[in-house]
């Protein structure tokens, strides 16, 4: 194992924000920040709808308005192959239904809250995404 | 007022993202290649949101919500197959494009084609679960 692109100091603030972010949301509308929920009932149900609709606009609006204040350039690199874009967004959705949370539900809120379910689906996705990456790498 | 709330919580996670460089996959997948060049980074994106919400939600719990009657907290304990089926489903996905739904929402922003096609993929994926029935046990 080697170590490379470490960054842990933005990554710690970034992680400070994103906590700021779920204790707001907590606080003030009860509930826990689960992305994958709050994307799923926008589509899904209509119980607060439009407050999941804005929950995503804000989403979005977020590395604009960064961008905005920093005046540096955000940088995403993702794959342009449509064929695995399509396969990974399926499995992401499909799974993040069945099991009921993704990064932020599971692991964050659920593992804040030391829910044995969330702790235990964090691992599993961490091992299952680290043996994708392996598998991959190979090929 | 749980309108503006939504919205302004979901800009700072938004922020918080981009920050720590989590909205670019290439870093999720840098954490994901731990028998290569591995980045660790997401680990302290981790343990800096849980140094936030661990303490707050512990404590704020036995509290009200300022704009909700009560909290809507998860009672579910049973680690079920559902658990398990989907969380190995999800990390498969995430592991071959570094996408998760927050990511992958936020970095609609930069209008990238990508993130689009990654995105209706994923709402397909939360359309079609209501079809799909996995037995509990």
């Amino acid at each position: 194992m080697t170590i490379i692109n470490f960054t842990p100091v933005s990554a710690f603030i970034g992680g400070l924000v994103i906590g700021i972010a779920v204790m707001l949301f907590f606080a003030f509308n009860g509930r826990l920040v689960g992305i994958s929920g709050i994307a799923r009932n926008f589509l899904n149900s209509n119980d607060k709808r439009f407050d999941n609709f804005l929950f995503l606009i804000g989403l979005i609006l977020g590395p604009i308005i960064y961008q905005l204040f920093s005046k540096e350039a955000v940088t995403i690199n993702i794959t342009n192959s449509t064929y695995l874009l399509g396969i990974a967004g399926l499995l992401v959705g499909l799974g993040t239904s069945i099991g009921n949370g993704c990064t932020s539900g599971h692991g964050i809120c659920g593992i804040s809250r030391f829910s044995l379910r969330s702790i235990i689906a964090t691992i599993t996705f961490m091992i299952f995404g680290i043996l994708t990456v392996f598998v991959t790498n190979l090929i | 007022m749980s309108k503006l709330t939504s919205l302004i919580a979901g800009i700072i996670f938004g922020i918080g993202l981009t920050i720590s460089e989590m909205i670019n996959p290439e870093k999720v997948l840098g954490f994901l290649n731990l028998f290569g060049g591995w980045d660790p980074s997401l680990a302290f994106v981790m343990v800096g949101a849980l140094v936030v919400t661990t303490p707050f939600i512990f404590i704020y719990k036995k509290q009200k919500p300022l704009f909700a009657e009560s909290f809507s907290l998860s009672q579910k304990k049973d680690l079920d197959n559902k658990l398990i089926i989907g969380a190995v489903l999800f990390g498969a996905g995430w592991g071959l494009a570094g996408l998760c739904p927050g990511p992958a929402i936020s970095s609609l922003a930069i209008m990238n084609i990508s993130s689009v096609i990654f995105v209706v993929a994923m709402f397909l994926g939360f359309y079609l679960s209501k079809f799909i029935n996995v037995q509990s046990s």
